[in-house]
């Protein structure tokens, strides 16, 4: 075996071939430091491909007309409502233009202008063009990118790739503070052999849990299944409840689908039949039987009111008031007033996208469409090693044109390099990317999210090496394999009684581990999204206890010894749950609104109690999360109301054009 | 379905199709299964009822809670490979009704409109079956290792942008580099076989997938410092030459991509490729 031959090397592990899991593997194995890369799906499958909008940065065009990586900074703690840890976002947003460099170096192709430099669009949250973009598909073309470095790296044999592996623990060695996590126990999907591989360290990029909501814009693999297993094994999960709901997906029978915010910038209405219960096809409605839900409610916005209102009206009108289509959860996105070509034009690209998934061309039937789950701002809590910019006070509204109060340089906002950058509070145990909850707070800004990703993986795999190299721990090579053979034995011993489940059938429904995740999507969708409550929310977990029970009984439906997905599904079920609880609880803890967190019965921000993160710790005794309330990372940039809204008002006429969704 | 008819269930009858549907209609899906490796293959039927914009993705997961067949058989759920199901990752090809393509963006009601209609799901017939739909696809990837399908950059440190490029250049590049990997265009080609014995792989037939990956990489001003190693690759046995030109691969291609123009590129710079070589005295 590969890993056997050079047991004498230190090495790292990278579970995730997203974009994060491929920046790092890209950095740690050109520091010359071997990494087996394990994946779930052949990297270039991974779930990064979905992004469409672009990637924010900082440029020169922006930077003559007044903004900075400064500016791109307070624009995100300002989105993110301030729950961000302060220091790791200026170094990400002052890396962003070098990162645009790096990813166009690589061959990404990016729009151009007519004179051949990089395109750029605007997006919510800035009065500023400064996202990059290569397509609608931004996401696919940067992921292509970093996996072809990583196939050169891989034919060079200084990485390893395990696809089609499915990470199942983390060995982690000692206990509290000296927990030190030494290796991975993994399951090869086809032979369903598992097998304990060690590394130095273990850096964990395996992106979000939207599948803990049943249907989501998330790929299949996004259970968020190996977060929770880090956290069963005491790696603390920070602001879980914060869980960004877009506002317009395309619902689908087997998930929702993205579509571009754009097509209300272009002047899409969004509306439902006044009547409550109308059958009558979209266009058979008159227009004084329609109920124009935005336009009504917000004459002065209209439909373009900010990302999370449009949200949320949109779920007042379905799920509070009944009056979705057809007493379905979906409303009307309607385009058929506009001029075909036109849309054509502007719009081509997301109403192909439509037409093919749903069948109806939205240039003559309306859309329908519906908030969907989308991203996870929460994660597996991380720490860091603040840079040299630590001013006496913190700065207070920040304006364009103001002094920029700190350089672009490298290790402003972060100590480079240093070991602790984005690790757990697990020795060695790393999150990079969507699963390290340090970026965006409350809210991440579109078009943020590829750039915390590859950010992590550039920037925090140099702490990785570093970690390795110097920090002082006994090599992994050297530890007594005892401790390998027992991880090996605790996943061999679950997986053993999961296929053992499938001969005890009793065949009740209720022990379905379809069922189970299907009632999990459901309840955890309507009670912890758009709207929470605190009674619904104890609801939501009283609902949770009785999933565990039965998923505690589940039987399995598929007990081959070969390639069975069946089994892998139903154990990352169990783990949803989990994840899915302290969601939910971390949620009925804040009492308060702020960012995707709105709770009707605290509708406010407050910033005395809860200006902090959240903090769940899984307690192995009772199966359930104990949450904690701990300080913002903050000291940089003063608290100030949100006013992403009143932003977003002003920019309306210049802005809406370009606006795409990511 | 012969292979013809297959072609031309094209986007004019899916349309009609759509407008027909009947609502709260069963749909027949008749599955080719296998257990693994070297293991026979079966068919099995399961009634699955169609819910409101039901896909081929949402079908099997029915029958994943629900395996029961049509003759009242239980059974286990279908493996197949699946990830974005929004028509960008390539994960979840295979082959429905004879013709080789993603089954998330295939919609029952282009396919099945009527209650009781047939739809006949089949792994693709290139690559080894690892499980029912699921198919063994590293050969596909390795190709583009052959055909070192990177830019080799010096390294990831900060050097400034890259090449600049025309805005109609990007636009071509563009439509190339929207590849998903997925390998209907493979399926498709008469001339590209299925070869499970690995030693094999860099002999045999590369395919319009890697080929027109080839030429991506050489327009990219920094990518085409490998442009002759590319080119060896593409010359020699399991190369260019080995294209029977049928065509089969554009015409499947969910993306569009201009795969004839891209083998035709080639093939030019395969001619003076040789010529340069021969001149050098290395043929």
């Amino acid at each position: 075996m590969a890993d056997e031959k050079r047991a004498d090397e230190k090495r790292v592990i990278v579970v995730g071939g997203g974009l994060a899991g491929l920046a790092a593997t890209i950095r740690i194995a050109e520091a010359g430091m071997p990494v087996d890369l394990f994946s779930m799906v052949p990297v270039k499958r991974s779930h990064s491909v979905c992004a469409q909008g672009g990637i924010n940065a900082c440029n020169e065009v922006a930077r003559q007309q007044g903004y900075s990586e400064y500016q791109h900074f307070d624009e995100t703690l300002i989105g993110g409502d301030f729950l961000n840890d302060q220091h790791p976002v200026l170094e990400m947003t002052n890396w962003a233009p070098k990162i645009i460099d790096l990813l166009d170096r690589m061959g990404v192709p990016f729009n151009r202008s007519n004179e051949g430099f990089r395109d750029l669009r605007l997006f919510g949250g800035s009065l500023f063009k400064r996202t990059h973009f290569s397509g609608a598909t931004t996401g696919q073309q940067l992921l292509y990118a970093l996996d072809e470095q990583t196939r050169r790296f891989a034919a060079e044999g200084k990485v390893n790739k395990k696809e089609f592996w499915e990470f199942l623990w983390p060995i982690v060695e000692g206990a509290g503070e000296n927990a030190r996590c030494v290796g991975i126990v993994a399951q090869d999907m086809r032979t369903m052999q598992i097998q304990s591989f060690r590394a130095d360290a273990v850096v964990m990029a395996t992106g979000g849990c939207g599948l803990v909501f049943g249907k989501s814009t998330n790929s299949v693999i996004c259970t968020g299944g190996a977060a929770s297993r880090c956290y069963q094994a005491g790696a603390w999960y920070g602001n879980a409840e914060m869980i960004q709901v877009h506002p317009t997906a395309i619902p689908g029978a087997d998930k929702c689908r993205l579509m571009s915010e754009s097509a209300r910038g272009e002047g899409g209405r969004v509306w439902v039949p006044a009547k409550k219960g109308d059958t009558r096809k979209p266009r058979d409605i008159p227009e004084n039987e329609r109920y124009y839900i935005l336009e009504e409610r917000y004459p002065k916005y209209g439909n373009l009111v900010p990302r999370d209102i449009a949200t949320r009206e949109i779920f007042d009108v379905c799920v509070n008031e009944g009056m979705g289509i057809n007493g379905t959860n979906q409303v009307y996105l309607d385009l058929t007033h506009m001029d075909p070509d036109y849309l054509t034009e502007k719009l081509g690209g997301i109403l192909d996208i439509y037409e093919k998934f749903v069948g109806d061309d939205p240039r003559f039937t309306p859309m329908r469409i519906f908030p969907a789950v989308h991203y996870s701002m929460g994660g597996l809590w991380t720490t860091y090693t603040p840079g040299e910019y630590q001013p006496d006070s913190p700065i207070s509204g920040f304006k364009p044109g103001d002094p920029i109060p700190v350089g672009n340089e490298p290790g402003m906002g972060m100590e480079v390099g240093a070991h602790n950058n984005a690790m757990t509070n697990i020795t060695g145990l790393y999150a990079f990317g969507e699963v390290n909850f340090a970026y965006h707070g409350a809210t991440r800004l579109g078009a943020n999210a590829l750039l915390s990703c590859i950010f992590d993986g550039l920037c925090n795999g140099v702490s990785v090496v570093n970690f390795v190299r110097e920090g002082g721990h006994q090599p992994v090579f050297e530890l007594d394999q005892a401790v390998f053979d027992a991880a090996t034995k605790q996943e061999q011993d679950k997986h053993d009684k999961l296929l053992d489940s499938t001969s005890s059938g009793t065949g009740d429904r209720k022990l379905n581990p379809y069922q189970i995740a299907f009632e999990l999507g459901e309840e955890m969708n309507a009670a912890s999204t758009v709207v929470k409550t605190g009674p619904r929310l104890e609801k939501c977990l009283s609902k949770l206890d009785e999933l565990k029970e039965r998923y505690s009984k589940v039987e399995l439906g598929d007990g081959a010894m070969w390639t069975n997905q069946s089994l892998s599904f139903t154990r990352a079920v169990g783990d949803m749950i989990i994840i899915g609880e302290a969601i939910a609880k971390a949620g009925l803890l804040r009492e308060e609104s702020r960012g995707s967190h709105y709770r009707t019965d605290f509708p406010e921000r407050n910033d005395d109690k809860f200006w902090k993160a959240s903090v769940a710790k899984f307690n192995k005794d009772s199966g359930k999360s104990d949450i904690e309330f701990v300080d913002v990372k903050a000291g940089l940039v003063k608290l100030r109301p949100r006013d992403y809204g009143k932003t977003e008002s002003n920019a309306a006429p210049a802005q809406k054009e370009p606006v795409g969704a990511s | 379905m012969s292979e013809a008819e297959a072609y031309a269930y094209d986007a004019e009858m899916r349309k009609a199709n759509r407008a027909k549907a009947v609502a709260g209609r069963s749909v027949i899906f008749k599955i080719k299964r296998c257990d693994g490796p070297n293991k026979p293959s079966r068919w099995e039927s399961f009634k699955v009822p169609i819910e409101e914009g039901a896909n081929v993705i949402s079908s099997l997961n029915w029958i994943a809670a629900n395996p029961v067949t049509v003759d009242g058989k239980k059974t286990t759920p279908v493996v197949w490979e699946s990830s974005c199901l929004e028509e960008v990752c390539g994960a979840c090809t295979m082959l429905i009704n004879g013709r080789v393509r993603q089954s998330c963006s295939c919609l029952i009601n282009e396919y099945a409109p009527r209650e009781g209609d047939v739809m006949t799901l089949e792994p693709m017939s290139k690559f080894p079956v690892i499980r029912d739909l699921w198919v063994d696809r590293a050969r596909l990837f390795h190709n583009l290792t052959r055909i070192k399908a990177w830019v080799p950059i010096d390294g990831t440190y900060n050097m400034g942008p890259g090449p600049k490029e025309s805005h109609d250049h990007q636009q071509m590049r563009y439509a190339l580099s929207e590849c998903m990997s997925c390998g209907c265009c493979l399926d498709a080609c008469p001339q590209f076989t299925k070869q499970e014995d690995e030693s094999k792989w860099d002999s045999s037939f590369i395919g319009a997938h890697a080929i027109s990956q080839a030429r991506y990489f050489n327009e990219h001003d920094t990518g085409k410092q490998l442009k002759a190693d590319r080119m060896d690759a593409l010359s020699g046995a399991g190369g260019i030459n080995d294209c029977g030109n049928a065509q089969n691969c554009v015409k499947v291609c969910p993306k569009g991509i201009p795969l004839t123009e891209s083998i035709g590129a080639i093939g030019r710079s395969a001619t003076i490729h040789a010529i340069k070589q021969f001149f050098q005295g290395k043929k």
